[in-house]
């Protein structure tokens, strides 16, 4: 795996995807999942984001087999597993509280599924030492899980659910109850680890878009029971569909621009800001004259100019915060507030200075104004 | 300032320790309401006739196959109560905190309110049900005829059971309905999705959580069962005597305190004999590993 979602070489031997077939789950007769069609493909990581109560836990339990859909198939490599008992999937799970078995020890707890399956004592032993090993805690195996911090339990959890060498692991936020610093940590582990193990396919769900922009080849967005984008991660970040995905992965200036001209052959667009005439990929099919938004991230906008072909907007300083690693910048542009991040200047310039904005055409995206 | 007045301290009145007070007070209401009523039946135990030390009285008492009888009894029916209370507690509470049914929360809470009921009362109702002259009884009678009535396990150890099955049976629910409510789902979730059918989730997930409840309610269970008097009394089954039973027998009908005292201190040793044995039963089990015993 590569971080950050670069492209993938093709699927290794003996992974299976997961697929998601116009699956609709219903609470009682109302529709918290709805017609989510949606393929992990064999030994990537797809994280699944979206605000609270957006569905995407409860596509996961769907996967799981927690939660039975109303309508639609689910796939596991290639069996359909809509209407097969959790225990017949093949997958292992890690959930947010981690749920280790309190009343076992670490082997214990990581032999579970293991024991659970029959598996004779011998493998037991030698797989348990095996992924306890992966995870690095060997040395805390005679442990309960109230005598290990968050990130321990956190690896012994993962340790239970590859075990069983499950063809689909699923994590359920998995890394929210850590704090900030064991998380980023986690992470990189949480990469190695699939690095170590490519034919591993995840199923990620987060809330978090750094964990998610992170880890994942790709990206899926839902809002409201409904898949909303997705797409390769670093795709999905420079190139957001619309306006939901725009804001929610990562931040995003939204600039309100008029579509003037196609240019390159369709590739580009001249847009009109206000005052200003500038070029942007042309994400979206827009027709002339149309209103439209222009997604341009923080760090894509400088001081300074980068060449000849740049756009150039100014705008008036608004605040400036000072961020340790970086300085954030809020401008007022054509009436439009805009954020930029910059490296710490010696002198930042001041509230009411008169500045002007650059950035690439390649940086901006025009996106339809709409909420996806 | 010399320099002996400078090193000399200077004399403190020893300040009055408060928490002995608050250790005090309740071991003086003990004092007076536990353990000198409870010396006067151990001295009354070993008093003999001429009014000296004696285990004569001991002697007859243990001599006797009422009194052999009634530790038998005893002892049955405290076992097979508080192993029926501790089986359908069990699988009630599971049912009502598990499966999800309409009408759950409200079978959680008249749960509270069995245990708020005085213990003849389920004696009563069940004379009026299981009866000679009860509902069951008279329906099957009238039904097919018969000259006498059919169902007659009431007026046994049976019925003396299945009444204290009925009345302590909640006692094991109310914390086990606390302890299930302390499991998290996501551990269920976790053990079906590694593969664990429902008996391994059942005695390696959910019965761990549940031992410090099994016990308190157990232990609970156990001491009511060997001490109940109401029932057995209200029921008035045939040949079964207790040790309750027998001591009221000999105090309040035949006026005999030496024997009734007596056996109330045996009484008193099988009650915390078999709790004491019960605690150890259970941390045999499993109960010392997670520290509960």
């Amino acid at each position: 795996m590569t971080l950050g979602g670069a492209a993938k070489a093709a699927p290794p031997e003996g992974a299976s995807g997961i697929g998601f077939e116009a699956v609709t789950v219903a609470y009682r007769g109302i529709a918290v999942l709805r017609d989510l069609t949606l393929t992990v493909e064999p030994g990537e990581i797809l994280a699944i984001i979206g605000p609270s109560g957006c569905g995407k836990t409860t596509a996961l339990r769907a996967a799981a087999g927690f939660v039975r859909p109303a309508r639609g198939r689910i796939r596991i490599g290639q069996r359909d597993v809509t209407h097969l008992p959790p225990h017949a999937r093949d997958l292992g799970m890690v959930v947010q509280n981690y749920a280790l078995f309190p009343h076992m020890r670490v082997e214990e707890n990581v032999a579970f599924g293991l024991r659970a399956r029959r598996a004779a004592e011998g493998t037991v032993r030698e797989r348990v030492r095996e992924c306890l090993r992966m995870v690095g805690m060997s040395e805390f195996t005679g442990r309960y899980p109230r005598e290990l911090s968050g990130g321990q339990q956190q690896r012994v959890a993962i340790a239970r659910a590859l075990a069983i060498r499950p063809i689909v692991l699923l994590l359920d936020e998995p890394l929210s109850a850590l704090d900030a610093q064991i998380r980023r940590n986690m992470l990189e582990e949480l990469a190695q680890l699939h690095r170590n193990l490519p034919e591993l396919t995840v199923l990620y769900v987060t809330h978090d878009q750094t964990e998610a922009l992170t880890l994942a080849d790709r990206i899926a967005i839902m809002r409201e029971g409904r898949l909303v984008s997705h797409g390769a991660s670093r795709e999905l970040y420079r190139s957001p569909p619309n306006r939901f995905t725009a804001e929610f992965l990562g931040r995003a200036n939204l600039l309100p621009v008029r579509m003037e001209s196609m240019e390159e052959g369709g590739r580009q667009a001249r847009v009109r800001f206000g005052a200003f005439s500038l070029l942007a990929q042309a994400g979206a099919q827009l027709r002339l004259g149309a209103a439209c938004l222009l997604c341009i991230r923080p760090h894509d906008l400088t001081l300074e100019p980068e060449g000849p072909a740049g756009n150039v907007v100014e705008a008036k300083v608004v605040s400036t915060l000072w961020q340790g690693d970086q300085l954030s910048i809020t401008v007022d542009a054509q009436g439009t507030t805009v954020r930029l991040a910059s490296t710490p200047h010696a002198e930042p310039p001041r509230p009411g200075d008169s500045l002007r904005l650059h950035f690439r055409p390649e940086a901006a995206t025009l996106i339809a104004d709409d909420d996806g | 300032m010399t320099a002996s007045s400078a090193t000399a301290k200077p004399s403190v009145a020893p300040a009055l320790d408060l928490r002995a007070l608050w250790i005090a007070a309740p071991l003086l209401v003990l004092a007076g309401c536990f353990f000198y009523p409870l010396s006067l039946i151990v001295a009354q135990a070993f008093t003999g006739d001429a009014g000296g030390f004696s285990l004569d009285t001991i002697r007859a008492v243990f001599a006797s196959t009422l009194f052999r009888e009634a530790i038998l009894h005893t002892i049955g029916i405290a076992l097979a109560a508080s192993a029926g209370c501790l089986v359908l507690g069990f699988v009630l509470a599971l049912v009502v905190s598990f499966v999800p049914f309409p009408g759950a929360a409200l079978l959680a809470r008249l749960i509270d309110t069995v245990i708020a009921l005085p213990t003849f009362l389920v004696a009563l109702a069940f004379t009026f049900l299981y009866g000679s002259a009860g509902i069951l009884n008279m329906s099957l009678m009238a039904a097919f005829k018969l000259p006498l009535p059919p169902v007659d396990f009431l007026y046994s150890a049976w019925g003396v059971i299945l009444a204290e099955v009925t009345v302590y049976t909640p006692f094991i629910m109310r914390p086990l309905l606390a302890a299930f409510s302390l499991i998290e789902t996501a551990q269920i979730e976790v053990a079906a999705s590694l593969g664990a059918g429902f008996w391994r989730i059942l005695g390696q997930i959910i019965l761990p959580a549940a031992l410090p409840a099994l016990l308190a309610g157990g232990s609970l269970c156990l001491l009511l069962t060997v001490n109940e008097f109401g029932i057995v009394l209200f029921i008035g089954a045939k040949g079964v005597v207790t040790l309750p039973l027998l001591v009221y027998d000999k105090a309040i009908q035949e006026f005999d305190y030496g024997t009734a005292c007596v056996i109330a201190l045996v009484n008193i040793l099988l009650s915390v004999g078999l709790y004491f044995l019960y605690r150890f039963a259970l941390g045999r089990l499993g109960g010392n590993r997670a520290g509960l015993v």
